[in-house]
């Protein structure tokens, strides 16, 4: 398996600069792609900017609703109803942050690690099973 | 080394910032062709675009040639920096989940160790910027289904994540070329003739991950946050010319990166099995991107196809099905797996 993992293509470039390590630089590429998507969408939209034209009308600013003038707030105020489940989620992302680097250590961990882990999941499945019971998990 | 050059850090980083823009935007283009204007077309016994180009292959150049010149809108009571902000947001998070997926033994972006946690926690972004789009339209369709589409992307993020840690497990990395590694030259009960591609060994875990894509992406069974009958186009609905294009493009282009990673995760990603060929031979850098477009347009077929023939669930139903069926699989799985890894 480790002969696939080869060096990297600037592989020369540690010995340039030590202070960088492998795992920065790895992010470093990752802010840089950042910069050329941005850059590359900025480019398309003033691309844009060059060929469209402008021929403002106020009518073409107002807002869409079938074809009838707008009738009160855009921002009305609308049930909710996500909440439980966004609480819900958070508790079973932190489960998986937990779980993540376990599971990369399973081998070395053995039955010991495995049925911790089996407890963990069992006791947070406790949890999902009170919101069903509770009912939160029905859509009102 | 790929032909002996020796290439300094930036122009490593040009170089493959070319390359990647190269994988997002031709898996993009070939499945905004393939799927939504040929197979699509064939499906409902028509031809599809067939003027621009040689059988209409053209033609997502005429649109985007098309949407360049349309007036750019920005409603009036809209949120103006944040509707402007959005579809940034959007296209930029879609563009870095290509980053960590290696393409070949030197075809990598970047090889980041914790590449899967990169994958999840990029491609959940999306979701904000949706939600962004929704409220600074102040648009009551809009704000609908922005909320619709937040709630979704929330509730089927979690199966996604949980189908995702049987294959680390099985695995022992959460680095995306170790786990391309570990199917390539795996083996199923010692049997290593066609490696260990997860999507038999962990068959549950591909199931649940690729409905979760598909309600993830907003394809057609899982369709609320657009729903053309009930909301006009959802969150899209204020926005047009240019922008309108960006949310369009990223449709596609998210449905080629979660067939990525999908391909990486359960496929084998660039690699045939190792029994087969010499995979750190210099050719698989041709070859294997190849491969590995294969694969993505295998899976983004399967997504394109059930997004034509099924059709959209309830809001409800949508919920009850990631909350009572699909997360309870996936942690289920997720024992079976550990049980099983242990024990053999």
């Amino acid at each position: 398996m480790s002969e696939l993992l080869r060096e990297p293509l600037a592989g020369g470039v540690l010995a340039v600069t030590p202070a960088m390590s492998a795992f920065l630089r790895d992010y470093l590429t990752v802010a840089i792609f950042g910069g050329v998507a941005i850059g590359l969408l900025v480019g398309v939209m003033s691309l844009g900017k060059l060929v469209r034209p402008v021929r403002p009308q106020q009518d073409k600013y107002l807002t869409y609703e079938s074809g009838v003038d707008p009738v009160g707030d855009g921002w009305a105020q609308s049930p909710i109803r996500y909440y439980v489940f966004a609480l819900l989620f958070v508790l079973f992302d932190v489960e998986a942050v937990f779980i993540f680097p376990w599971a990369t250590r399973l081998e070395a961990y053995g039955w010991f690690g495995a049925v911790e882990m089996i407890v963990f999941i069992v006791l947070l499945t406790l949890g999902l099973l009170y919101a069903w019971r509770k009912k939160v998990l029905k859509w009102i | 080394m790929v032909l002996a050059l020796h290439l300094s850090y930036w122009q490593v980083s040009a170089l493959r910032s070319v390359g990647i823009l190269a994988a997002v935007l031709l898996p993009a283009g070939t499945f905004v062709y393939l799927f939504l204007f040929k197979m699509v077309s064939f499906m409902q016994s028509r031809l599809g675009p067939m003027e621009a180009g040689p059988f209409g292959s053209m033609q997502l150049l005429a649109e985007v040639g098309k949407f360049l010149q349309k007036e750019d809108i920005v409603p009036e009571r809209a949120d103006r920096k944040l509707f402007k902000f959005a579809p940034y947001l959007v296209v930029g998070t879609v563009l870095l989940v290509y980053l960590a997926v290696p393409f070949g033994p030197d075809m990598w972006f970047a090889n980041l160790n914790g590449g899967v946690f990169y994958l999840l926690a990029v491609s959940s972004i999306s979701a904000l910027g949706v939600l962004i789009a929704g409220w600074s339209s102040a648009n009551k369709y809009a704000l609908i289904g922005g909320l619709r589409a937040a709630g979704q992307l929330i509730a089927y993020e979690l199966p996604m994540v949980l189908a995702v840690i049987g294959v680390v497990i099985q695995a022992g990395t959460m680095n995306l070329a170790g786990i391309v590694a570990a199917q390539a030259g795996g083996s199923i009960f010692g049997f290593d003739g066609i490696g260990n591609p997860y999507a038999i060994t962990q068959i549950v875990g591909l199931c649940i991950f690729l409905v979760a894509v598909q309600a993830e992406l907003g394809q057609t069974p899982f369709d609320m946050p657009i729903a053309e009958s009930e909301l006009v186009t959802g969150y899209i609905t204020d926005y047009s010319g240019l922008r309108f294009m960006m949310f369009f493009i990223v449709e596609f282009a998210s449905a080629g990166a979660f067939a990525a990673v999908a391909a990486t995760l359960f496929l084998g990603g660039w690699t045939v099995p190792a029994a087969w060929a010499d995979l750190n031979s210099n050719w698989f850098n041709v070859i294997g991107p190849i491969i590995m477009l294969t694969k993505m347009l295998l899976i983004g077929g399967l997504i394109f196809f059930v997004r034509f023939t099924f059709p959209r669930f309830r809001e409800d139903q949508l919920q009850r099905l990631a909350w009572t069926v699909l997360i309870p699989i996936s942690l289920l799985n997720i024992l079976a797996t550990t049980v099983l890894k242990v024990a053999f």
